[in-house]
């Protein structure tokens, strides 16, 4: 059983000129294994921002974040322990791939760094990842991120992801960027995945809809302050706060398909 | 304001490199010619001269080197830089200061015609882009690549030896001296035609290859899409829309090319025997007059980075958001 | 959205679809020198590899010695047994450029390869390197940038009185890194911030590995254009150097040869002793500037596909260019004919018309 707290953190981003900006103000959650967390909110409410924190790729200005109740290392094998527990699936799979390399050398690369298994049994783990995210190993592992599809990429980027074995993982809008229509099976995969191996996992999208469906417990995040949280359903059809009920206006309600005024939901699907 | 400062600091901080990299560089080498020399004619220096060349070339090896840095600085200050072995120790800033207006003229008149020209040129072509005009490209390829030297000494041979249009060497006529007359003017002309010529064929090549590639890269954008799409007349598309953003880097390479440019039009003076700065260098290092050389190199990086001053307004000019140079 | 600015040509995605095909390590050799499979490249590098080739077997083609003196026949016009004839001293000028390419190219290459190493060095490290660092380096770069070079290497060759190879090259290198330099700093920042460098850095990967790893095989066609850069501009800076006669004459190139036509009065008249040297730094140049346009076509591929495109349409005729030409045309129908030409051309260039 894994927790990982994530504890009264606040981000200040100075701002040349401007003075400063304040992107996370006194946030506070925890995530165990097994559990699906989603954090909801529009571009710029500061939920990239708590990624960029829990994979340390920046730092809280103040607060902290415990794994098991320790603090994270800064530096130096305490941050590489962490980094393998604690793993990242970026928002664009066009960008997170590098386009020179291929598909095998993603997936080798963190099982050779965090020693997962024996160098001689690297090719084997790697074509056992790409079986578990649904890719047929044959013929991709030698293909480079440019010849497969945005669905394949994001799913090497899963299986990436899940290379090192984490207990936790962190998904920052892992369909956003995909078409429409392969969003669900990548969105199912991830909640396959987390059954198979109990992960927790942090499901950072600005579609209630899917945070609904996916998750255990929703978080709204508006300007940097957690507006609201709660059990998903309570959440959604007993919305506190004014910005969960605009957020739930503007995103597609399959109850009531042309009933909608704004004709907004005729338009997304 | 931020901007301006910035690039005020570097122009401060790139000047006092060219100055520090210009006390350094005859200390790195052998000091001995000058001791000789100075030894050899003692007798023709007075005392003071041979106080400032000793602190120009490190020879005042007692003083330690911050002494010799703020005493070279005080020189600087005071417009002293030494006196030239083979000028009959003339300070060396008299006889730079005689030369330097050829070069400003020639080269800065040349170069800005061969901007602009190759700019024009270079934007009509890449507007047309898959037409005839694309003939251009393998052309200016061709000539970017010729050495100023050799191009001056075939323009020689054509223009003055074989059709004898223009004189090939020297600044005005034999003979004769500046004055403020038209004579005199026609005559600065007709000798300045054929060394401009070289240098507008010679650097011509780069612009409009330059001009031609930002075009198309601009040209895709979707403004210019628009500009077309609203019916606006394809002159007025081609020049304010398209052809105004892709000079902004043209003129950021252009400041950045002029180190390279004025090496190439230095050795072309050689050739013309052009009254210049580069000719006035070439004939230094001949006569190993290092005093000459060392204040010459001041002289050119400094101009240099004056031109760079220039070509950085003329930017934030036509640059709505000036913030764009970044260093 | 990168896709967008792909090439859309049957020439593309015949490679695309073949490529699969071959044999793993064939597609990675291939994907490293995919920027040079372009004519420009192609007709550069050959040009350069008979260079070369001239270079290396000097000895075996040249029918005489470089100084081989033949008082019998002095300052000859071309003919069968001095194909571009003789010098004052009865010297073949044809074996002086096959022996002056060696010089040439040894110089080019060498200063080449130390200026871009440099720059690669300086160049990445600012791009990577944030704050401080990254300012000073960046600074460093500017300075040398507007640093005249040629008068550097001029005043610090005279102080020699038989520089060697070595110095020339490292002299003009370190004249020649900074423009590489600039472009890779701008290229690496861009770079930093891509998702894929974050997620290596959030796998924990060392940054030396990054760098060399994730990095470095996405910058190898900026390394490259800016490699042919320096050794341009070495081959103009090391003939200058000759031609002024700072460089000894032990080594021959094709700048010593026109010295030599300079100092002996070989002007105007003995053409066949200065024109083919002059005429083969030009065709290196330009064998070298092509080779840099095939690569800034692979890196910009509007670059490519615009004259490609627009050669299309016309050839189908301009009937088939979208509404946007349609319209105009329409507008422009009273216009005088060259008007409307013009803007029909126009049309069928415009990218946006072109597009689907």
């Amino acid at each position: 059983m894994t927790t990982l707290d994530f504890r009264n953190v606040t981000k200040r981003y100075r701002v040349r000129g401007s003075g400063d900006m304040l992107a996370l103000d006194d946030v506070s959650f925890s995530l165990t294994s097994g559990q699906t967390i989603a954090l909801v909110g529009q571009s710029g409410s500061g939920k990239s921002t708590i990624a960029k924190i829990l994979t340390q790729l920046e730092r809280a200005t103040s607060g902290e974040v415990l794994l098991d109740g320790e603090p994270i290392p800064h530096r130096g094998p305490g941050l590489r322990r962490y980094r393998q527990r604690v793993r990242m699936v970026f928002q664009d799979p066009f960008a997170s791939l590098n386009p020179y390399h291929t598909i095998r050398h993603h997936l080798e690369r963190p099982l050779r760094l965090d020693k997962v298994v024996p160098a001689d049994q690297v090719e084997d783990e790697v074509r056992a990842l790409l079986t578990r995210v649904r890719l047929d190993p044959d013929a991709t592992i030698d293909r480079r991120p440019h010849e497969l599809s945005g669905g394949q990429r994001q799913r090497v980027a899963i299986a990436r992801a899940l290379a090192s074995r984490p207990e936790l993982l962190i998904a920052d809008e892992p369909v956003s960027m995909l078409d429409v229509s392969i969003r669900l099976g990548v969105l199912n995969l991830l909640a396959d995945l987390q059954r198979e191996s109990n992960l927790g996992v942090l499901y950072i999208t600005h579609d209630l809809a899917t945070a609904r469906h996916f998750s255990d417990e929703i978080m709204v995040l508006h300007h940097g302050v957690v507006v609201e949280r709660g059990p998903a359903d309570d959440v959604i059809l007993r919305a506190q706060h004014e910005y969960t009920r605009a957020l739930r206006g503007a995103s597609p309600d399959p109850d009531k398909h042309f009933a909608d005024p704004s004709g907004r939901a005729v338009t997304r699907s | 304001m931020r901007f301006l400062l910035r690039r005020l600091a570097f122009y401060a901080f790139t000047a006092w490199a060219a100055i520090t990299i210009n006390f350094f560089l005859p200390r790195m080498m052998k000091g001995d010619p000058i001791t000789a020399y100075l030894q050899k004619h003692q007798s023709e220096f007075n005392p003071e001269a041979i106080d400032s060349l000793r602190t120009l070339f490190g020879l005042d090896s007692d003083a330690s080197l911050l002494q010799q840095y703020l005493d070279y600085w005080r020189l600087l200050f005071s417009g002293d830089l030494g006196r030239s072995f083979s000028k009959g120790l003339a300070p060396v800033t008299e006889v730079i200061a005689s030369a330097l207006p050829w070069t400003l003229g020639l080269v800065g008149v040349a170069t800005i015609l061969s901007f602009v020209i190759g700019t024009g040129v270079g934007a009509f072509i890449g507007w047309r882009r898959g037409s005839r005009a694309d003939y251009v490209v393998p052309f200016a390829t061709f000539f970017s690549t010729v050495p100023y030297f050799w191009m001056g000494l075939i323009v020689i041979a054509v223009f003055s030896t074989g059709l004898g249009w223009f004189p090939a060497s020297h600044a005005y006529d034999k003979g004769s001296s500046p004055e403020w007359s038209w004579d005199f003017i026609g005559q600065v002309i007709a000798h300045g035609t054929l060394p401009a010529l070289t240098i507008v064929f010679a650097s011509l090549g780069g612009w409009v290859l330059g001009m031609r590639n930002m075009m198309i890269t601009v040209l895709d954008e979707d403004y210019v899409t628009v500009a077309e799409a609203k019916g606006l007349a394809p002159q007025r598309v081609m020049t304010r829309y398209a052809a105004r953003n892709a000079v902004l880097p043209q003129l950021s390479s252009f400041a950045l090319a002029l180190g390279f440019i004025v090496g190439g039009t230095l050795v072309m003076e050689l050739v013309f025997s052009y009254p210049g700065v580069g000719k006035l260098l070439l004939d230094a290092t001949n006569a190993k007059d290092w005093p000459l050389m060392q204040g010459l190199f001041l002289v050119i990086t400094l101009a240099v980075l004056v031109a760079n001053i220039l070509a950085d307004v003329a930017h934030a000019m036509l640059d709505p958001r000036t913030r764009m140079m970044e260093s | 959205m990168s896709l967008s600015t792909m090439p859309t040509t049957s020439e593309t995605s015949e490679a695309r679809a073949t490529e699969p095909q071959r044999p793993f390590a064939l597609r990675r050799l291939g994907t490293s020198f995919a920027m040079f499979r372009n004519p420009k490249s192609i007709t550069g590098l050959v040009i350069l590899g008979l260079f070369a080739l001239v270079a290396i077997l000097g000895d075996l083609i040249a029918p005489y010695g470089p100084l081989e003196k033949d008082f019998s026949a002095l300052k000859q016009p071309p003919s069968a047994q001095h194909w571009l004839g003789t010098t004052h001293l009865g010297e073949d000028v044809f074996s002086q450029i096959i022996y002056g390419t060696r010089g040439v190219l040894v110089v080019g290459l060498v200063a080449g390869v130390l200026a871009t190493f440099t720059a690669v060095v300086i160049g990445v490290a600012a791009g990577y390197l944030s704050g401080w660092r990254s300012e000073s380096l960046s600074a460093l770069t500017n300075v040398f940038l507007v640093i005249p070079g040629l008068p550097l290497i001029i005043i610090v060759a005279s102080q020699y009185d038989d520089p060697s190879i070595v110095l020339i090259s490292a002299v003009i290198a370190v004249t020649g890194w900074a423009w590489g330099a600039r472009v890779l700093r701008a290229q690496t920042m861009s770079l930093r911030n891509r998702d894929f460098v974050q997620a290596a850095k959030a796998n924990g990967e060392r940054l030396w590995r990054i760098i060399a790893v994730e990095m470095l095989p996405n910058l190898t066609a900026i390394i490259a254009s800016s490699f042919v850069g320096t050794v341009t501009a070495a081959v103009l800076g090391l003939t200058t150097l000759a031609f002024i006669g700072v460089i000894p004459i032990t080594n021959l190139n094709w700048g010593t040869i026109l010295f030599w036509a300079q100092q002996n009065g070989a002007f105007p008249d003995f053409w066949w002793w200065y024109v083919p040297a002059g005429l083969c730094i030009a065709i290196l140049g330009t064998a070298l500037s092509l080779v840099n346009f095939g690569i800034d076509e692979y890196v910009n591929p509007r670059l490519r596909s615009a004259g490609e495109r627009a050669r299309a349409m016309r050839k189908k005729g301009l009937s088939t260019a979208s509404g946007v030409t349609a319209v105009r045309l329409a507008d422009k129908d009273g216009d005088d004919a060259a008007g409307t030409g013009r803007a029909s051309s126009a049309g069928a260039d415009g990218e946006g018309a072109a597009r689907p």
